[in-house]
């Protein structure tokens, strides 16, 4: 006995799952949950809803057996407005001039002090537990914008999915752990607490620092844009020390 | 509106055309930051009475992406789904370094941040 509804719901299965709305559709309602989720936690730093949003998605995709390449034809359109998004960091940056002029010396040590730090305990830790120099190229450059952490990855013999990979997870635990973090040091400056949060967990930590509040936004965005540029550049150096 | 998002496009794409051109390790969204920036700092030189950039299509456009920034991440962050075989060999390790470097930057960039500021503005 067949079940004609049954093979028509296979048939629509079949077309929507191929086609980039599902995926774009899915990856939307999944991280309107997640953020409702959050927003019930009180905005726990545990309750993180990218971290909820990809948990979801990953188990969404593993159940159906959906490729990735599938599923990012549709979840492109949201991955592409990170360019612009970027590019819209010069709005909150322009309104916030004359703090940013003010702090720029706090800034710049911050900025110094903050790059080899991340760059040189994240190769020292995972070579410790013994992890390959192409893993190690990999998660030098973990707490930059994935772009240039890509790029970085790749001119030095890492793999530059992975290395995106372990730009996001840092990006995830820095923004859970930048608040308590922060908060245990004394650190309640504005502008310090989003500098922090840009520069060790890039977007992620931006995105974080504005929802506490414009002017941490905006220190984080900086943070991030110029410790893509100083990473880029330092990544090379410490791997060589590391004899690699 | 969508004059708004001609600006935002178009500082990205002449971004990504000098990163390209002088190719320079930092993405063209960066350089396109930097340029919008310029454009902004153009426009209060020439306009001192113009609106503020917060009550433009502009501003509200990007108040409005940049209050959503974090969905922009789920695409790229389910692309753990493909790392299965290095995270299952390496993947102790990795936390372990992800989790305690990143802690160690959150807490030199902020300290060092705050001790230079209380020290500057003396």
């Amino acid at each position: 006995m067949s079940l004609p509804v049954l093979n028509g719901l296979d048939v629509v299965w079949v077309y929507l799952a191929a086609s980039p709305l599902l995926w774009l559709t899915l990856t939307l309602a999944a991280y309107v949950l997640a953020d409702q989720v959050a927003v019930l936690c009180g905005r726990h730093p545990l309750a993180n809803p990218v971290l909820l949003a990809v948990a979801m998605m990953v188990a969404l995709l593993m159940v159906t057996g959906t490729s990735y390449g599938t599923y990012f034809e549709g979840a492109q359109f949201v991955h592409f407005l990170l360019g612009p998004a970027t590019v819209a960091l010069a709005v909150p940056l322009w309104h916030n001039r004359r703090d940013v002029a003010r702090a720029l010396l706090p800034l710049l040590a911050a900025l110094l002090a903050g790059a080899v730090t991340a760059v040189v305990s994240a190769v020292g830790i995972a070579w410790a537990f013994g992890a390959p120099p192409s893993v190690l190229a990999s998660i030098a450059p973990k707490s930059v914008t994935a772009a240039i952490a890509m790029g970085v990855a790749k001119e030095l013999g890492g793999d530059p999915a992975l290395a995106a990979t372990l730009v996001i997870i840092t990006g995830i635990v820095g923004s859970m752990m930048a608040g308590p973090v922060l908060a245990g040091l004394g650190v309640h400056d504005r502008a310090a607490r989003g500098f922090a949060m840009g520069l060790a967990a890039h977007g992620m930590g931006t995105a974080r620092a504005f929802q506490i509040d414009p002017m941490a936004g905006t220190f984080a965005g900086i943070a991030m844009g110029l410790n893509g540029m100083l990473t880029a550049a330092i990544v090379p150096v410490v791997l060589r020390l590391f004899g690699l | 509106m969508l004059g708004a998002w001609v600006l935002l496009l178009g500082c990205q794409l002449a971004g990504e055309a000098v990163a390209r051109l002088i190719a320079l390790p930092v993405p063209g969204p960066v350089l396109g930051m930097a340029l919008l920036f310029g454009l902004l700092a153009l426009r209060g030189a020439v306009s001192p009475v113009a609106p503020t950039v917060e009550h433009t299509a502009l501003g509200t456009l990007a108040v409005g992406l940049l209050a959503n920034l974090s969905l922009l991440f789920v695409p790229a962050g389910t692309g753990v789904i493909q790392q299965g075989p290095v995270l299952l060999h390496n993947g102790f390790g990795l936390l372990v370094a992800l989790v305690v470097s990143t802690a160690l930057t959150l807490a030199v960039t902020g300290g060092v941040f705050a001790v230079v500021a209380r020290w500057v503005w003396r």
